[in-house]
């Protein structure tokens, strides 16, 4: 790999330590000691992870045997993870709360996996890869995960081949690239419109030769409702049995979170009915930091909301946008018109107008405001919705713009249209009713992905040691925004290749002193669920556990959504106090603990939701600049971009929890970075 | 929409369970049918009776976690999953019938819930190209030729759902076996442990209680992802060529 | 630590090699495919033996002897006809027990049936495989109590004469409609049967060849059924005679 060349050799830290003197979260939070990553390598960037690998300690094949690891989540991270460490001979329980492993939310990304193989001999690299990632997450990210990530991308692509996933190929048999949001190479490997679910597919039939095997025990149905730290390190979790309502310990030498993303705080967005945040927030009630929670991707390429009684929200796969041109019309007086009627002169195609030289492919922070503010000049289309204002206003809004791939079928033909995109096209006429060969498609912004999540170590620890954690989970390697097609290259990353590096070290100390379920830290993991389990059966109140989830949603996305405002997140803060009091005392969950019961599921799940809704409004509230997906209002350019404060906020924010009734504690990681320069993102 | 539906209610895998009958009200015809089954599920809470349990996740089609048997047909009366179906193919005052996927190795676990880990089971038994991590050569020395693939691609897109099993007169999971065997006997990497994968497969099949298949085809008419009768007879002939060759 | 739970935790089997895939369902239904096979290849030729029939006594008579004498004089009188008769009840005995352990399994396999179900792509043939099976079953044995073994005339005529007993049975009106049912039954079977055979075989691999292969169905029911039809109707109204 020639990546070692790319390294910018003589460059020293760009930014000093953050020096914050803006505080709009004052009096909602506690300030805490600064956080070092003791585990950031030194030395050249190209070296740091070959380094670390060869410097972290081995295991005897014949010691792995006695060590076990328990891997909670089965998507690309954790079924990666899990199938690598069977391979490799430790005792891995695998966890997931479908009723497959294979149905892990991986299985619906859609466009693609990049990685700097260069086939296309387009100028990419690792370090391009590397230095696109930086710049896309708007450098708030840690430059030596980064660059790892972009290292390993290419094994990814050798490993998944010989998995068997079936991605596209050229008519020589070689595998075909595309170029993907943001990106002006072709470095996106795609297996159609359904990559996540070919490479979910290949890590899970990976997992289960190992379970077939003997070196992975797999428990499906199963919900981790706690972690166990034992004498200072996590040592298990306790899980219900989500079929017979059993509680059940399960104890190992390490543990590994891979529980996916958060993102269905918001109620509606592209996630799965079960994402949750339960795995990630029961330990960070324990003491694990949770980080950048407020740092969400809305994604701009949605199928609109309907109505009311909408469940979820999908995902028309970002690949339209290299085909189909995004416009509204010029004149508010024309959104009511079959938009065939409109001529090429009313048409604004506002993202080729604002931004030339990317147009329709901007990053999807930026596609998703523009889209938003389209919208809210009255220019958008479809049908009207109401919704409520921040100023407490009921209003009709046409939520939507258009995609439109009328060009496209007349320069490559139909057919080649259908070949590319077909099965993204029939779910969206199944879902609208409308056929986008004929009419232009309507899209809008929808929450998709979570930057946030637990903070973790260049060894994928998190600050509790022995629990690790991977994939959407971690705070990720996307700083505060991600890339198409980098998740999948992410997920895949940690569970293949860094995790099973880094716990090796981490293991090389086991076995740990035996525990069992009399220790002190069972007893009181297992009372601890028991009981919250209790007094959901029996607050028997009068509302639905959805209707909370619903209305929570409807907070989040008015306050802490696209666009975030001090005003609005400290109102958000009161009104999601006032949720949780009221969840507490007057929600409705029937049926019993001992069966299957989603109502009791859903109401775990969204009790949890509802405190990290509150810690994500003050990270934002916090942090009192715009980068990526976080656009706060007081921080715009004068032409309403994005406007960071690197000399304030170049620093993870690690958000330590404060107790039922304290505030959270905040530690900053400064971000240092030596091999790239710290710029504003420009896309024009 | 006003609709009356009548549903499996069964309280756990050894209960005994019959059908109910649930009148609706106010049902949109933009909804999902499964958004429909929330609508329901709200008024019974309301009205102080346990929810409907049905299996959903993803809710756009991929994951196959849905799975409902609707007025006879699984996954209902379009060719997609159950998630993906939405009101506007029923009409106001439509007797809708639910039920879950019967099948013996399919046992209900509650309602309209079934337990289909024999498929992970069949998975197990030789669903997979063994690949251990990082030890797999560079992508591109191993061209595969590009129809092979696409048909690999084609097959590939099996979701688990369990439909084709539901919907097969002889409880045979024959289309999703079928499915696997040619995504992986299509490629390159597939072919070292093609024949000992089609062995195993099979009996792994045979063992968890499927029934033969015999060729009927219910099962393609309801696969939501359109997976061919074709893969059958691949399944059929590898096989074969694996009896030849004495396994 | 907590036991594991049995409905989820899963229980796994040993890759296995040795005498399993012969074992298997599907090796089960290749014995069907290669017997029905050989029916086919049966029927086809008997048909062809039936119509002469309308050649008349005589010509119809030496066919019935000259099936009796091939191979003469290196196999012995009947010796072919016992060679065939081999060959055919192996294949119904394999066929036989092959149909019976798959419907066994199929109907452990949906123990408890749907409320409404409703069929889309099967077709009425594949659906009535196994009664219409059974109803051959039936058939064959009258079959050959009627010609073969009993020699059964129902019209109380003689029986040494194949071409008189083909006639006086299928003057009698009663008879000739069992027969008109049974070839029914067996044009149904032919049907789906043709067709799955070679989808057993694995000959189906494509959408185009799996057309053919449901066209080979209709040809090859149509003219069996229809061909062997014909005797007995032409026997009724009055075209072949004594
Ligand atoms: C619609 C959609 C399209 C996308 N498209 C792309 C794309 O084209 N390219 C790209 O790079 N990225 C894409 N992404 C993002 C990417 O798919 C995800 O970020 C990534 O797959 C997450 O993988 P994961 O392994 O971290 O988690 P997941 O795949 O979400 O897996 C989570 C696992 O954790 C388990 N789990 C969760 N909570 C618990 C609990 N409490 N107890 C037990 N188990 C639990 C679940 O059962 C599941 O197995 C897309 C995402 C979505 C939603
Ligand atoms: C003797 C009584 C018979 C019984 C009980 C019987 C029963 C069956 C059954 C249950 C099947 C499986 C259904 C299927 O595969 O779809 C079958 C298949 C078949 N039968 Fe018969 N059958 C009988 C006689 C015959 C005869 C007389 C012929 C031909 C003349 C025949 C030809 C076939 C063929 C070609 C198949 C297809 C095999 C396959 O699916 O691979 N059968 N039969
Ligand atoms: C209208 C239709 C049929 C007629 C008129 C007919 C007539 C006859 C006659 C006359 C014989 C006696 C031949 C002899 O011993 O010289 C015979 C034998 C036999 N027929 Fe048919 N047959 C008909 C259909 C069938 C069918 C559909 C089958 C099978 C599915 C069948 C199977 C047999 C068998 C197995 C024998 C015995 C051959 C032997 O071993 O000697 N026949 N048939
Ligand atoms: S073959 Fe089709 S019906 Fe069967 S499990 Fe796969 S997707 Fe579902
Ligand atoms: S419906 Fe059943 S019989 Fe075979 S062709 Fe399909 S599995
Ligand atoms: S819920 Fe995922 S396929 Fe229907």
């Amino acid at each position: 790999m020639a990546a070692g060349t790319h390294y910018l050799s003589g460059l020293t830290a760009t930014n000093g330590p953050a020096v914050q003197t803006s505080d709009d979260a004052e009096g909602f939070y506690v300030l805490g000691d600064k956080l070092v990553d003791e585990k950031t390598p030194t030395g050249p960037i190209a070296e740091r992870w070959t380094t670390r690998k060869f410097e972290n300690r081995l295991v005897n094949p014949a010691n792995r045997r006695k060590l076990s690891v328990i891997i909670v989540g089965t998507g690309l991270a954790g079924g990666a993870a899990a199938a690598t460490l069977g391979e490799a001979g430790y005792n891995v329980k695998s966890f997931c709360y479908q009723d497959s492993p294979r149905r892990a939310h991986s299985i619906a990304a859609q466009g693609g996996i990049n990685a700097s193989k260069n086939y296309k001999e387009d100028g990419d690299s690792v370090y391009r890869l590397f230095y696109d990632t930086v710049k896309g997450g708007d450098y708030r990210s840690r430059e030596s995960n980064v660059y790892r990530l972009a290292e390993v991308s290419a094994n990814i692509i050798d490993q998944c081949v010989a998995q068997g996933v079936p991605f596209a190929r050229e008519y020589g048999g070689l595998l075909d690239n595309r170029s993907f949001g943001g990106v002006q190479v072709s470095r996106t490997f795609y297996a159609r419109g359904q990559t996540g679910q070919q490479l979910l597919l290949g890590a899970y039939q990976a997992m289960e030769r190992q379970v077939a095997a003997g070196t992975v025990e797999q428990f499906t149905r199963h919900e981790m409702l706690d972690v166990i730290i034992a004498d200072g390190r996590a040592r298990g979790i306790i899980a219900r049995d989500m079929v017979t309502g059993e509680i059940e310990t399960h104890l190992a030498d390490a543990v590994v979170l891979a529980t996916g993303g958060y993102g269905n705080v918001y109620f509606l967005s592209t996630n799965a009915m079960g994402s949750n945040v339960t795995a990630a927030w029961r330990a960070h009630r324990k003491g694990a930091y949770m980080a950048n929670p407020a740092y969400t991707q809305i994604h701009p390429t949605c199928i609109p909301v309907t109505g009311a009684h909408q469940s979820k929200l999908t995902l028309m796969s970002e690949s339209l946008r290299n085909d189909g041109r995004v416009w509204v019309p010029k004149n508010a007086a024309d959104c009511e018109k079959d938009p065939r009627e409109i001529p090429e002169a009313d048409r604004d195609y506002f993202l080729e107008r604002i931004y030339p030289s990317f147009g329709n492919l901007v990053p999807r922070d930026i596609a998703s405001r523009a889209a938003k503010y389209m919208c809210d000049e009255g220019r958008g289309v479809g049908p009207q919705i109401e919704e409520t204002g921040p100023d407490g206003e009921k209003r009709l809004v046409r939520r939507g713009v258009y995609l439109d791939l009328t060009d496209a079928i007349r320069r490559m033909g139909r057919e080649k249209v259908e070949e590319k995109y077909d099965n993204l096209l029939d779910m969206y006429e199944r879902i609208t009713g409308e056929n986008p060969y004929e009419l232009p498609m309507r899209i809008y912004p929808a929450v998709h992905y979570v930057m946030g999540g637990l903070w973790v170590d260049y060894e994928l620890q998190t600050n509790v040691t022995g629990l690790f954690c991977a994939g959407e989970a971690n705070f990720s390697d996307h700083g505060a925004n991600r890339l198409g097609a980098s998740a999948l290259m992410q997920g895949l990353s940690d569970g293949y290749f860094v995790l099973p590096n880094t716990i090796r070290d981490y293991l090389a100390d086991g076995p740990f002193p035996v525990i069992d379920e009399t220790h002190p830290a069972v007893v009181e993991a297992q009372q601890a669920v028991q009981e919250r389990i209790n007094r959901f059966m029996t607050i028997n109140g009068r509302r639905s556990v959805d209707s909370f989830h619903k209305q929570l949603g409807q907070i989040m996305w008015e306050y802490c959504g696209m666009e975030r405002t001090k005003e609005g997140l400290i109102k958000a803060i009161g009104l999601i106090r006032d949720l949780k009091k009221e969840f507490w005392s007057n929600v409705k969950v029937l049926g019993s603990a001992d069966s299957l019961n989603q109502d009791l599921e859903k109401a775990g799940r969204v009790a949890d939701f509802i405190e990290l809704g509150e810690l994500m409004c003050i990270d934002a509230l916090n942090r009192r600049e715009s980068c990526g997906g976080h656009f706060r209002a007081e921080s715009q350019t004068e032409d309403g971009e994005a406007l960071r404060h690197d000399e304030e906020f170049a620093y993870v924010a690690a958000w330590e929890w404060g107790g039922d009734d304290g505030a959270p504690v905040l530690h900053k990681e400064d971000l240092i970075y030596t091999a790239i320069e710290m710029k504003q993102r420009s896309y024009k | 929409m006003k609709l009356t539906l009548k549903i499996w209610r069964q309280a756990n895998a050894s209960a005994a369970g019959a059908m109910h009958t649930y009148e609706l009200d106010g049902v949109s015809t933009d909804m999902s049918f499964l958004e429909m089954l929330d609508l329901l599920n709200e008024q019974l809470v309301t009205s102080g009776e346990e929810p409907v349990a049905f299996d959903s996740d993803c809710r756009e089609g991929i994951c196959g976690m849905c799975s409902l048997m609707i007025n006879g047909q699984a996954h209902g009366p379009e060719v997609t999953t159950t998630c993906q179906l939405h009101m506007r193919s029923f009409n106001d005052g439509d007797v809708i019938t639910i039920e879950p996927w019967r099948a013996s190795s399919f046992p209900v676990v509650k309602d309209l819930v079934v337990d289909r880990s024999a498929f992970d089971r069949i998975i197990q038994n030789g669903g997979y190209i063994s690949a251990n991590t990082g030890a797999a050569p560079e992508a591109n020395s191993v061209p595969a030729p590009r129809d092979k693939a696409m048909r690999a691609f084609n097959v590939a897109t099996c979701i688990g759902c369990g439909a084709c099993v539901a919907a097969c007169p002889n409880g045979s999971a024959s289309l999703f076996l079928g499915a696997k065997i040619t995504h992986l006997g299509e490629l390159p990497q597939g072919q070292p442990e093609r024949y000992s994968r089609v062995a195993s497969m099979v009996a792994q099949h045979d063992h968890e209680g499927f029934g033969g298949c015999t060729n009927i085809g219910e099962c393609a008419a309801a696969c939501p992802k359109e997976i061919p009768l074709d893969v059958i007879s691949q399944l059929n002939k590898d096989l074969r060529s694996a009896i030849k060759q004495g396994y | 630590m907590s036991p594991r739970v049995s409905c989820c935790a899963v229980a796994t089997t040993e890759l296995v090699k040795g005498v399993r895939t012969t074992r298997s369902t599907i090796a089960l239904k290749l014995l069907m495919a290669i017997s029905g096979i050989v029916f086919i290849l049966f029927v086809l030729v008997h048909m062809y033996g039936n119509l002469k029939a309308f050649s008349g006594h005589d010509a119809y008579n030496e066919y019935a002897e000259h099936i009796r004498t091939v191979g003469t004089p290196i196999l012995p009188r009947t010796g072919a006809l016992w060679v065939l008769r081999v060959v055919l009840i192996v294949s119904l005995v394999a066929h036989v027990a092959s149909a019976a352990a798959l419907w066994k399994r199929a109907n452990r396999a949906r123990p408890v049936n749907y409320q409404v179900k409703r069929n889309l792509s099967s077709s009425l043939s594949s659906r009535t495989m196994r009664w219409g099976g059974l109803t051959l079953l039936v058939f064959i044995i009258w079959h050959l109590i009627n010609f073969t073994i009993g020699k059964v005339n129902v019209s109380g005529g003689a029986t040494n004469d194949p071409y008189n007993l083909l006639v006086d049975s299928f003057d009698t009106w009663w008879l000739t409609v069992i027969y008109l049912v049974a070839m029914l039954a067996l044009g149904l079977h032919l049907h789906h049967g043709t067709f799955s055979s070679l989808q057993t075989l694995g000959y189906t691999n494509t959408a185009s060849s799996r057309q053919r292969a449901r066209v080979a169905g209709w040809v090859v029911a149509i003219v069996i059924a229809g061909g062997f039809s014909l005797v007995p109707l032409f026997t009724l109204f009055g075209v072949i005679t004594k």
